[in-house]
């Protein structure tokens, strides 16, 4: 066993337990402190794959964001334990056989693409990727997209006002 | 010797799998909403190790994008919730089934 191995399995260990008790958490906020988990958790995933500018917008806008967004409606609504349903019949007997079915599929799609093993990762072999390179990437080849998103969030902003607007 | 980039696929799968089970059997919607997140994080992952599997740069461009679109889709959403809330007692999904009301 070599280090990046050891940290790799270990907060992938992480981001596994923190998405398994996304699902099992009864409380709302419970399941938002575990999404923060699995956002940290695959922040340093990047940080081992080079990917240092990725790994600081993933602590930044998700965990630091976007999940305080969520913590903060959950604490405005005042959301108690969830309710345990009598979930629908559909969602027991397709849901999750069908769920399992995809996993089972992606994963040995991914066991046996050409892909897979071909290629070694880590910060041993290659530098990371240099974020003056990226930047210079988005401001070129995809300057489109780029500016395309600005008007994106720009609708988004609107629309949270209008939806979120109380009304006279 | 590295980790291979197999292993990063096969944990996305998993974070991607599970995101599905979540979407299914959760019935808050703000926990709907983070399982839908948890399913983007696992593509992104899966996107970070393509791009090293292949060591171009895009890869990391489409993750920015997706983080950006999060973002937006986050903001919208909880919008809709604090709607919802305030005009029905419940966020449970199953008796949020109308489009008006």
């Amino acid at each position: 066993m070599n280090l990046p191995l050891i940290v790799f399995f270990f907060f992938s260990f992480l981001a596994v337990a923190g998405a398994v008790m996304v699902i099992l958490a009864r409380e709302p906020i419970h399941s938002a402190l575990s999404l923060i988990l699995v956002m940290t958790a695959l922040a340093t995933l990047y940080l081992l794959l080079g990917a240092e500018f990725i790994a600081a917008v993933q602590i930044l806008v998700y965990a630091g964001a976007i999940m305080v967004l969520f913590v903060f409606v959950i604490m405005l609504l005042n959301m108690g334990v969830e309710e345990r349903t009598d979930f629908s019949k559909l969602a027991k007997f397709a849901g999750l056989p069908l769920a399992f079915v995809l996993l089972l599929f992606i994963a040995h799609w991914l066991w046996h693409s050409p892909v897979a093993g071909a290629a070694a990762s880590g910060p041993g072999q290659t530098t990371g990727f240099s974020t003056v390179d990226l930047s210079r990437l988005l401001f070129t080849s995809y300057l489109f997209p780029f500016e395309a998103t600005s008007i994106l969030i720009l609708i988004a902003i609107l629309g949270a006002m209008v939806l979120a607007r109380k009304e006279e | 010797m590295n980790v291979p980039v197999s292993y990063y696929l096969v944990l996305s799968a998993i974070l991607f799998g599970l995101g599905v089970v979540a979407f299914v059997f959760k019935r808050n919607v703000i926990t709907v909403f983070m399982s839908i997140e948890l399913m983007l994080n696992a593509v992104n992952l899966a996107f970070v190790a393509f791009a090293r599997a292949r060591n171009q740069l895009d890869g990391l461009v489409f993750v920015f994008f997706v983080i950006v679109v999060a973002a937006a889709e986050a903001a919208v959403g909880l919008a809709i919730v604090i709607m919802l809330s305030r005009n029905r007692e419940s966020l449970n999904v199953e008796r949020v089934d109308q489009l008006k009301f």
